[in-house]
């Protein structure tokens, strides 16, 4: 499904009708996510924090699908939607301290970077290993409807993920119990080095849903209305008790996996850059110009404020202390058992890796 | 007082802890129409219905995984892995997921997961039916790990790894399933995790001992005293977060240390108890503290009673340990 053409006109048939506002509103939030992308990139080549995986390309995919949420549904990401996390209100300064791993991180740096949750805005939490979060979705789904209640819950995760055990546990579980679960596939063309081709030999990744007699979706993951619309008409079918959905959004990273990565070595330039033509922004402003809502004063200052926000909280971020130690030793169980109290002791009496006094 | 064996103890546990909260629910392979392959879920679908009591696909990466959204949403599943031995598959689901969702958010999320399987050898079950993997549990910090002896215990603990609200692994001898029958009481009641207990006292030397191979344990003890040897049997009951005090105090009195487990002896639980205990009552020790396991094979199927640490080779090893 394609609803923005290349000329930045919208397909009529097709238009899901979003006010001027909200269209404004979604370019925004993807604008935002890429500058605040690009900084953590050049934080991250400074040696100021240790890691980031970046959602370059794929903001369409990201904040179309959690626009289409309500806020009663559940966000269970893969690791690269914080987009989805901060459209939903998230502190950006919550997110940076995060990405510090300061004594304001949530996690109280517990996990690397990009590995956020919030109970407060329905976000799960990120997890490394891959695929793993897929029954959690379901699981979380079934439970809201075990409970009554109004919720349907939207999962993330990428291409490779489709070969993962849980993948199909979850898939099978979900059709069986026909639980309120979108399963939101980004397919941006490779897991980290391995082309989508080579990943399956299915021809498209959306035919997988078939076997499990699951409705799926092939969307334009670069095109925000035409995802805003598919995740929305998926809600709509999981909220009148029609079960789960499985959306493939055609998508493309156009960074690398993380910054640990050099995607030079596995695709080419003229692959890029084709793809970068396919940009999501560049497309949905093509849009927004086409209706005289934007310019490109309005957008340099947008992506200024951006920066100028970020910055802020950066300069925030790098000032406060690394978390208590003795937040190493808790949170493991409820209640701390006597053999953590006894290493607690044993780690602040001995002697320090680093020179600073964590007390 | 009704008398119950293992069996009718665990769901008559499972009854009242779903009587008592609505979220509780069972989930697992056979669980619901057929009562489970050992018939510890009978009756409860009839009771609870079938989306309380429910007939999962055959996945235990799935049974676990979906169990863990469920928790992470507020409810109590109890997941069955109809043999430890299948718990394989789910095993990422619960080292990377269930082991680690508090401490990943800071306590925001929690994971009040069950999961029953029934472990251990002794029934013909060959390499696949008989595993008795706890050690891979206790291993990953924020599991809770239990594995009961006798009915009372198995029901009250079940109850109370229910009301916990951290991931517990429970693990049933499935070896005295029904070889063992007590008086259990009807209602609800909880057996505090982490508390061992002293099924014998004695003062020449303490044996530790779980499940299955704690009535081994307790035989051997008895022989041995015909032989003048006066044996202290610990069973553990939960074996993480370990009572360490009931051991050590144990060892302190005795100044001897016999430890008894099916799994095989490398990086088994002994070798981690052995080492608590020599380092909190080293100057209390008599004699080395000693390990009955099963070998470091796969399970056998012939010979599987050479391969289980049974009284025949406790014995020897509680007299050895007291005259050394």
């Amino acid at each position: 499904m394609h609803i923005i053409r290349e000329d930045g006109s919208l397909d009529p048939g097709l238009d899901p009708g979003l006010s001027i506002d909200r269209v404004v509103s979604l370019y925004k939030a993807m604008t935002r996510t890429r500058v605040i992308d690009d900084r953590l990139q050049r934080l991250q080549r400074q040696g100021r924090i240790a890691f980031h995986v970046g959602s370059l390309g794929e903001e369409a995919a990201i904040i179309g699908s959690a626009a289409a949420l309500r806020d009663q549904d559940w966000i269970v990401p893969c690791y690269r939607e914080v987009g989805a996390l901060l459209w939903r209100g998230y502190p950006l300064q919550r997110y940076v301290d995060h990405m510090f791993g300061n004594a304001d991180d949530p996690i109280v740096g517990r996990q690397m970077p990009d590995h956020t949750f919030s109970r407060e805005h329905r976000y799960l939490s990120v997890s490394a290993p891959i695929g793993t979060q897929l029954p959690h979705a379901v699981g979380l789904a079934w439970a809201a409807k075990k409970r009554g209640l109004d919720e349907c819950v939207g999962v993330f995760f990428g291409d490779g993920a489709t070969s993962s055990n849980d993948f199909h546990a979850a898939m099978n579980f979900a059709a069986v119990y026909q639980t309120p679960t979108l399963f939101l596939c980004r397919n941006n063309g490779y897991a980290i080095s391995l082309p989508t081709d080579r990943q399956t030999a299915s021809r498209t990744l959306a035919e997988k849903a078939a076997a499990y007699r699951m409705p799926a979706l092939r969307v334009d993951g670069n095109d925000v209305l035409a995802v805003w619309r598919a995740v929305r008409e998926a809600l709509q079918r999981a909220c009148d008790g029609g079960g789960p959905t499985f959306i493939e959004l055609i998508t493309y990273r156009l960074g690398g996996h993380s910054t640990s990565d050099d995607p030079r070595i596995y695709r080419s330039k003229e692959e890029v850059e084709s793809w970068r033509r396919a940009d999501p922004l560049v497309r949905l402003r093509k849009h927004l110009e086409q209706r005289d809502v934007w310019d490109d004063d309005l957008d340099t200052d947008w992506r200024a404020a951006c920066k100028a926000e970020f910055k802020e909280c950066v300069r925030r971020a790098e000032e406060k202390p690394a978390p208590d130690l003795r937040e190493m030793f808790t949170d493991v169980y409820k209640d701390q058992p006597l053999h953590l109290a006894e290493q607690e002791s044993r780690c602040l009496a001995g002697p320090r890796a680093a020179e600073e006094d964590h007390d | 007082m009704p008398e119950m064996n293992l069996v009718q103890a665990i769901n008559s546990g499972l009854r009242g802890a779903m009587r008592e909260n609505d979220d509780v629910l069972v989930m697992g392979e056979d669980v619901g129409r057929l009562g489970g392959v050992f018939r510890v879920t009978q009756g409860l679908q009839e009771e609870f219905g079938a989306d309380r009591v429910i007939d999962t696909p055959l996945s235990e990466s799935g049974i676990i995984g979906t169990a863990i959204g469920m928790a992470l949403h507020g409810m109590r599943p109890v997941s069955e892995i109809q043999f430890a031995d299948f718990i394989y598959p789910g095993f990422d689901q619960l080292v990377s997921e269930a082991a680690k969702y508090r401490y990943r958010t800071a306590g925001e999320y929690q994971v009040p997961l069950v999961v029953r399987t029934p472990y251990g050898g002794g029934i013909r079950g060959g390499q696949y039916h008989s595993q008795s993997p706890e050690a891979l549990f206790i291993h990953t910090a924020g599991l809770k790990v239990v594995c009961p002896s006798n009915p009372y215990d198995a029901k009250g603990l079940l109850i109370e790894a229910i009301r916990d609200d951290d991931p517990v692994i429970f693990f049933e001898p499935k070896r005295v399933y029904r070889a063992v029958k007590m008086e259990v009481p009807e209602e609800t009641y909880g057996v505090p995790l982490s508390e061992a207990k002293i099924v014998r006292a004695g003062e020449q030397v303490t044996c530790v001992a779980w499940g299955a191979m704690l009535y081994e344990a307790f035989s051997a003890a008895e022989e041995a005293a015909k032989q003048g040897i006066d044996t202290e049997v610990i069973d553990l009951r939960t074996l993480w977060p370990l009572d360490v005090e009931t051991i050590v105090s144990s060892v302190k009195k005795t100044g001897r240390l016999v430890v008894v487990h099916e799994a095989p002896q490398t990086c088994g639980f002994g070798g981690e108890l052995v080492a608590l205990v020599t380092e909190r009552a080293f100057l209390h020790l008599e004699a080395p503290p000693r390990r009955v396991t099963g070998w470091d094979t796969p399970f056998p199927q012939t010979h599987e009673h050479e391969y289980l640490p049974l009284a025949h080779r406790i014995i020897p090893a509680l007299i050895e340990t007291a005259r050394y």
